[in-house]
């Protein structure tokens, strides 16, 4: 079981090293309460399959879509999400904090 | 980021090295500083270097702003391993709490009707000395080590190793009577008075802690409060 985000950065290398397409979502900032801390990561592969968390459930699925287009594309982008944003109400982070996401591709 | 990187990075967590990951977020760009690189050139004494010693000390990402650009931080520091002498109840209670808050737990301890795997189902226990078996543990500053089982044959030698590999906890359990001939004892075998100031005894926190299972929540509570907060 993956308890922790060092189990999760070697699913990524073994990932990558069997040749599936890989990208590394991080928390880069958080405002006001949020489930997981800067620094935790989510993995997710070409197929949408993921590992780790960056929210504790609230906003997994739009990252894992748009991680798909950085797999896609090979081009870095940050995220945000929060309250103050229709989309992110959408996709609820039902804590009300707000957090920024960067994904990128592993090459 | 490339997965040569990725690969280096994980090598050094697997080697329980401290490392932070520089990532220039609107470039993509990455790079790796290892905790050791800190010390030399030409890190020591630049922004970046400072601002990557800081986030170390602190055990916390975030982004920093070096000659301009903004980098990302992430901070990668050994998981925490706990080391225990004493298969006693206080072990048995604390091991399912340190399995939640996902510190890795070793006990030891010589005496092998304590030492029973039945006694602590699915934990790594070792039926040792401590000095037969501590070499082997690699003890460092991301360890925590609590001495219980009273006794200084298997305590003492504990708690020296604990002492010189520099855990970034030591406690011991007993009263102040115990510890005052444990101070003496270690300050025999030629600790200074701070070195031995840095063993937590009484073991855990002040809360009047009564049965095994309080005693451990007490000791757990401690050893995240000096992770955490760091004096």
């Amino acid at each position: 079981m993956h308890t922790n985000d060092d189990d999760i950065l070697a699913a990524a290398e073994a990932w990558a090293k069997a040749g599936r397409a890989v990208a590394i979502a991080t928390v880069i900032q958080t405002w006001g309460s949020a489930p997981r801390p800067v620094g935790s990561h989510l993995i997710i592969d070409g197929e949408g399959n993921f590992l780790g968390s960056v929210s504790g459930g609230c906003v997994e699925g739009a990252v894992v879509a748009e991680a798909l287009d950085v797999i896609e594309s090979g081009q870095p982008r940050t995220l945000t999400f929060g309250v103050a944003d229709a989309t992110a109400w959408r996709v609820g982070l039902s804590c009300g904090g707000k957090i920024a996401i960067y994904v990128e591709p592993i090459q | 980021m490339k997965l040569a990187l990725l690969a280096e990075l994980n090598a050094e967590r697997q080697a329980r090295r401290a490392a932070v990951l520089a990532t220039d977020t609107a470039s993509g760009e990455a790079r790796l500083i290892r905790a050791a690189e800190l010390a030399g050139a030409p890190l020591n004494g630049s922004a970046l270097g400072e601002a990557v010693a800081d986030a170390l000390r602190k055990g916390r990402s975030g982004t920093v702003e070096v000659d301009g650009k903004a980098l990302f931080l992430t901070v990668y520091v050994p998981p925490v391993k706990v080391v225990i002498t004493g298969a006693v109840h206080i072990s048995q209670a604390l091991a399912p709490m340190l399995r939640q808050v996902g510190f890795d737990l070793t006990i030891i301890d010589p005496r092998t009707a304590f030492a029973t795997p039945e006694r602590f189902p699915g934990e790594r226990v070792l039926a040792e000395w401590p000095e037969t078996v501590l070499p082997g543990l690699a003890i460092d500053a991301y360890t925590a080590f609590v001495a219980l089982t009273h006794d200084p044959k298997i305590d003492d030698p504990g708690l020296e190793a604990a002492l010189r590999a520099g855990c970034f906890y030591i406690g011991a359990l007993g009263s102040r009577k115990t510890h005052a001939g444990r101070v003496a004892r270690l300050m025999q075998r030629g600790f200074s008075e701070v070195e031995i100031g840095r063993i937590h005894a009484p073991v855990g926190l002040d809360i009047g802690a009564i049965s095994p299972a309080e005693i451990a929540v007490s000791v757990l509570a401690e050893i995240i409060g000096t992770l955490r907060q760091p004096t």
